[in-house]
C-alpha cells in the first residue's frame, strides 16, 4: 500500500531537517521512518542478472548462429504470409470455440436431460483425445467419406455435393480441429463462469418476470464474463501457439513459413528464432489487450479501478518499495 | 370486499424427504398488509417463494389474482405452465430479498429500468421518467448513475424496492428485507415500506421487526415448523397470543 500515515523519510525531508528551517528547532520534528531494506531481493536480482547474462552471451557469441539472418528474414514474404495465416486461424478458431463453448455450457446447465447429455458427451470426446490426432483425423476425412452432400430426405433431391478432398483443405481441417476442440475447453470455462454468478441474481431476474433466456443474456452472462475473460485470454494465447500444430497437416502457417525457408538454406535455428519473435510479439499484444478488457469488465465491482498497465509494470519491477516524497 | 388476491389452501412443499410446508392456508385481500413471523427454518421464505413460482408446490392449491400458481386451468384439466408463461405471471408480483440481489453490473437507474423495458416492452423514455420518480420516492434520485457496490445496504434495499415497483406489481413480497442491514439502516427501509402500505399496496412481509408488524400490518401470521400456528390482528397475536408456541417465540424476540 502506498498511503502511509506519517511523512516518510525521503532524501528531501531529511535534508530539510538538517538545514533547520526558520523556527524548525523549536518544533519537535516528526520521527524519521526507515523503510525495511530487502537485502535478499538485491542478492536474488544480482544472481538472476549473472545467469541471464551468461545465457545471452552463450547465444550471442555462438559462431554457429548467423544473427544477421534474423532481421533479414523477419519481414520476408513467406514469414509474413505465415504470420497472417496463423493469426487468421487462431482468431477464427477461438471465435468459433467461444461461441460453441457458450452454447455447450448453456446446454450443460439446462434442465433438458437430452441437451445436458449431448454437451457432456461432446466435452468428453473432444477433451479426451489429443488435438494432434483430431487434426490429422479431419485432414484425412476424405479417406472414408469420399463426398459430402446435403440432400432432402425421402425426395432424392440433392442441394449440395462436393468431394471431401476439395472441401477439407488444410485450412478447413485445421479450423475444424482447433475450433471443435476449443469448444470443449471453452464450455468448461463458460460453465465455471455461469456457476460463479450468485444464484440470487437469477432469482431476482426471475422475480422481475424475466424469462430464463433473457436472464442468461442480460443478467448472468454479463457478470460471468468477468470470471470468463482471464482464462479465455489464456486460451487465446495458447491457441495462437497451438496453431503451429497445423503445420503438420500442411497448413501454411508461421512455423511452416519458417520451415519452408530453412529446408532450403539450412539456417534452422535462425528461422526458429524469427518465428519465435513473431509468436512473442503476437502473444504480448494479446496480453495487453486482455489487461484492458479485464479492466473494462471490472466496472461495477467493489474493487477500485485497476491502475494502468504501465503503472502495474512499474510496481512489479521496483525492488524497493517506492514511497511518495 | 373484493376478491382476495392470494388464496393458499393446504399448501405443502417437500425438499427430498423433508416436509417444509405442511398445509399452509392463508388468504390476503387487496390492499392488505400481512406480516409473517416465526422462527428460522419454519418455512416462511419457502412459502413466499411458492407464491412467486420460484418453488413448485407438492400439494394443495395456491391462487394469485384468480390464477393458479404454476398451472393454467382449461376445463377440468390443469396444464403446467411454460417458462415464458410462468415469467409473465411473476411479472405481476414484486419481490424484495434479504440480500437485495441488485444487478451489480448495472447502475441504479439501469437496475430499475431493465425489466419494464425488456419484459413489459414499455417505451424506454416513459420507463426512465417513471424510474426517476420511483428513485425520488425512495430518496435515491441522486444515486441514479452509481453502481450498487458503492451504496450502503439500506440504499441498496431501497433501490431493490424501486426496481420491484417499476414493474407496477399487484402484490409485493418482502423476505426479511431488513435482516441483512446494520441496525441504523433498518429505519430508512421500513419507512419506504410504510409509505407503500399507506398507498394501498398489497404486501406480504416476512420480518423480525415486531414494531413494524404492530404498526403497519393488518394481520400478523405466526408460522412454525411448516404450519400457520396462529393469525389475527397484530394487537392480538403480538400482545395476547392464544397459542403457547407463539408466546414462546415472542418471549424470545421481544
Ligand atoms: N432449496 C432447498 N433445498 C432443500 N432444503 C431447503 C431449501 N430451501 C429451504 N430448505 C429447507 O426448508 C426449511 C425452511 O426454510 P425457509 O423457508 O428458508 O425457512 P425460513 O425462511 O422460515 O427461515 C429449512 O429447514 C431449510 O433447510
Ligand atoms: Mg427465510
Amino acid at each position: 500500500m502506498r498511503a502511509l500515515p506519517i511523512q516518510p523519510a525521503s532524501a528531501s525531508t531529511a535534508d530539510a531537517v538538517e538545514a533547520g528551517g526558520p523556527g524548525g528547532g523549536q518544533q519537535r520534528s516528526a520521527p524519521v521512518v526507515v523503510p525495511l531494506r530487502h537485502w535478499g531481493r538485491w542478492i536474488a536480482a544480482a544472481l538472476v542478472l549473472v545467469v541471464a547474462g551468461a545465457l545471452v552471451s552463450a547465444f550471442a557469441t555462438n559462431p554457429d548462429i548467423d544473427w544477421s539472418a534474423v532481421p533479414r528474414y523477419l519481414f520476408s514474404g513467406s514469414i509474413l504470409r505465415g504470420l497472417w495465416h496463423t493469426l487468421l486461424l487462431a482468431l477464427l478458431a477461438q471465435g468459433v470455440g467461444i461461441a460453441l463453448g457458450v452454447l455447450l455450457a448453456a446446454m450443460r446447465l439446462s434442465e433438458n436431460p437430452v441437451t445436458r447429455s449431448v454437451s457432456w458427451l461432446y466435452i468428453w470426446l473432444f477433451r479426451g483425445t489429443p488435438l494432434l490426432v483430431q487434426l490429422i483425423f479431419w485432414f484425412n476425412l476424405g479417406l472414408v467419406f469420399h463426398t459430402i452432400s446435403l440432400s432432402v430426405p425421402f425426395t432424392g433431391l440433392t442441394l449440395f455435393s462436393e468431394s471431401t478432398n476439395t472441401l477439407i483443405t488444410p485450412f478447413a481441417a485445421a479450423l475444424l480441429g482447433l475450433a471443435l476442440n476449443e469448444g470443449a475447453y471453452m464450455a468448461e470455462i463458460v460453465r465455471g463462469g455461469l456457476l460463479g454468478v450468485e444464484r440470487g441474481q437469477t432469482e431476482a431476474a426471475y422475480a422481475l418476470g424475466m424469462t430464463p433466456g433473457l436472464t442468461l443474456r442480460r443478467i448472468v452472462l454479463p457478470q460471468a464474463i468477468r470470471i470468463i475473460i482471464p482464462p479465455t485470454g489464456n486460451e487465446f494465447i495458447n491457441m495462437l501457439k497451438t496453431t503451429s500444430l497445423a503445420s503438420v497437416i500442411a497448413y501454411d502457417d508461421l512455423l511452416n513459413g519458417a520451415k519452408n525457408i530453412y529446408n532450403q538454406n539450412l539456417q534452422t535455428f535462425e528461422l526458429l528464432i524469427v518465428a519465435s519473435i513473431w509468436y512473442l510479439v503476437a502473444t504480448s499484444i494479446l496480453t495487453i489487450g486482455q489487461f484492458y478488457l479485464e479492466r473494462h469488465y471490472a466496472r461495477g465491482s467493489s474493487a477500485a479501478l485497476a491502475p494502468s498497465l504501465v503503472e502495474v509494470w512499474k510496481r512489479s519491477l521496483t525492488l524497493r518499495r517506492m514511497v511518495k516524497a | 370486499m373484493s376478491d382476495p388476491l392470494v388464496v393458499a389452501e393446504g399448501v405443502e412443499k417437500l425438499f427430498g424427504p423433508q416436509i417444509v410446508l405442511k398445509g399452509v392456508s392463508l388468504t390476503v385481500a387487496p390492499r392488505e398488509v400481512v406480516c409473517i413471523i416465526g422462527p428460522s427454518g419454519s418455512g416462511k421464505s419457502t412459502f413466499l417463494r411458492c407464491i412467486n413460482h420460484l418453488e413448485r408446490i407438492d400439494a394443495g392449491t395456491l391462487e394469485v389474482d384468480g390464477e393458479l400458481v404454476g398451472y393454467r386451468r382449461a376445463g377440468d384439466r390443469l396444464h403446467e405452465l411454460r417458462p415464458h408463461e410462468v415469467a409473465s405471471r411473476r411479472a405481476k408480483i414484486g419481490m424484495v430479498f434479504q440480500r437485495f440481489n441488485l444487478f451489480p453490473h448495472l447502475t441504479v437507474a439501469e437496475n430499475v429500468v431493465e425489466a419494464p423495458c425488456r419484459v413489459l416492452k414499455r417505451p424506454k423514455r416513459e420507463v426512465v421518467a417513471e424510474a426517476e420518480t420511483l428513485l425520488e420516492r425512495v430518496g435515491l434520485a441522486a444515486k441514479r448513475d452509481a453502481y450498487p457496490a458503492s451504496l450502503s445496504g439500506g440504499q441498496q434495499q431501497r433501490v431493490a424496492i424501486a426496481r420491484a415497483l417499476a414493474m407496477r406489481p399487484r402484490l409485493m413480497l418482502f423476505d426479511e428485507p431488513t435482516s441483512a442491514l446494520d441496525p441504523e439502516l433498518v429505519g430508512e427501509v421500513l419507512q419506504v415500506m410504510r409509505g407503500l402500505a399507506e398507498d394501498g399496496m398489497t404486501m406480504i412481509v416476512v420480518t423480525h421487526e415486531m414494531g413494524f408488524a404492530r404498526e403497519v400490518a393488518d394481520r400478523v401470521c405466526f408460522m412454525d415448523d411448516g404450519c400457520v400456528v396462529e393469525e389475527g390482528p397484530p394487537r392480538q397475536v403480538l400482545g395476547d397470543p392464544r397459542h403457547p408456541r407463539t408466546a414462546a417465540f415472542l418471549s424470545k424476540v421481544l
